[in-house]
């Protein structure tokens, strides 16, 4: 039984994502406008639940949503002209990958700015930091081969 | 003390005032793009009398509120009083746009809990929902004489909202 299961069971797991996807299939469509369908309702998020696709989504403005890809597609739009038609009526703000444009110069620059500061950052403080062998003093420098020696007295006592 | 020290200090505070910042602001409140566009137009059977329509063509001229009910809102109970309170001032017509509801029970609910629209109409499917960018129920919108979009209410009107922003608006759109 529990080999069974651990055979079966991850097997089973492996085809959620599959049943998940199927539900927003449209049954009425050739299986290329379908793939389009389900890419671009992929895209787009749920207005009333902000952090799920259209895709994903079960609430009734998701569906609505949905079947108003499926009518556009079916009427020969092109994925830009829906993703604009979508954007028009909710903002940039349903689309899961935000356009390039002034406002969101920050947004995606962002992680590029931080990494050369850090790397930036790096060189200069690698560069400022002198070698290690010629920071000691003279003085130092007898002082830590005695330590080495074994004598661990202060030259002075 | 040593000025480099402050540098973490200062980015740490500068973190936690966008933090900060951040609690008082819903994110469910997504800016509409429709701001300052022309109204979509829409011509809907009204739900009183379905062989009649009334659209965007009907109101241009004037200035009006488009609010999106629903008999299945639980929201829109808490913003209706106001509704009601409005429409007996007669300051502006108040057009319903009843989104994805049937017929009769929002006929019930408005005989339950008063009619302040001028008209309501039926948008059965949600689709000029839609092309109003509606995703949250109740949305009000401002507009204009021109037939402009100036305002959108997201959620609930609160007396707040209408003393201070609506009303306002409405009164500088009549007089222009």
């Amino acid at each position: 039984m529990t080999r069974l299961a651990r055979i079966v069971l991850p097997a089973l797991f492996a085809l959620l994502p599959l049943t998940a996807a199927a539900d927003a299939v449209p049954t009425d469509m050739d299986p290329a406008s379908a793939a389009r369908a389900v890419k671009l309702a992929e895209k787009l998020r749920c207005l009333v639940c902000q952090n799920q696709t259209i895709l994903d989504s079960n609430a009734e403005l998701a569906v609505d949503l949905r079947r108003q890809i499926r009518e556009q597609i079916a009427a020969g739009r092109t994925d830009d002209e829906i993703s604009t038609y979508m954007v028009n009526r909710y903002g940039d703000f349903v689309l899961y990958q935000p356009p390039v444009k002034a406002t969101t110069l920050l947004l995606w620059g962002g992680p590029a700015l931080l990494f050369f500061a850090g790397f930036f950052v790096l060189i200069r403080n690698l560069r400022r930091r002198p070698g290690a062998e010629a920071s000691l003093t003279a003085e130092e420098h007898e002082e830590a081969s005695r330590l080495l020696a074994g004598d661990n007295r202060k030259p002075d006592q | 003390m040593n000025k480099k020290l402050m540098i973490p200090l200062v980015l740490f505070l500068v973190l936690t005032g966008f933090l900060f910042a951040g609690l008082w602001r819903d994110p469910r409140e997504v800016p509409s793009p429709l701001i300052g566009k022309p109204a979509p137009q829409f011509a809907l059977a009204q739900l009183a009398n379905p062989a009649a329509t009334l659209g965007t063509a009907d109101m241009k001229g004037q200035v009006w509120l488009l609010n999106v009910w629903a008999s299945w809102c639980v929201s829109c109970r808490e913003e209706h009083p106001l509704l009601v309170e409005l429409a007996k001032a007669k300051l502006v017509p108040i057009i319903g746009l009843d989104y994805k509801d049937e017929a009769r029970a929002g006929k019930q609910w408005l005989t339950q809990n008063g009619d302040p629209y001028t008209t309501s109409v039926m948008d059965r499917d949600g689709r000029v929902g839609i092309d109003f960018g509606v995703y949250g129920v109740p949305e009000t919108f401002v507009i204009d004489k021109a037939g402009t979009i100036r305002y959108k209410q997201i959620g609930p009107i609160t007396p707040e909202a209408l003393e201070k922003k609506i009303l306002p608006l409405v009164r500088e759109l009549q007089k222009s």
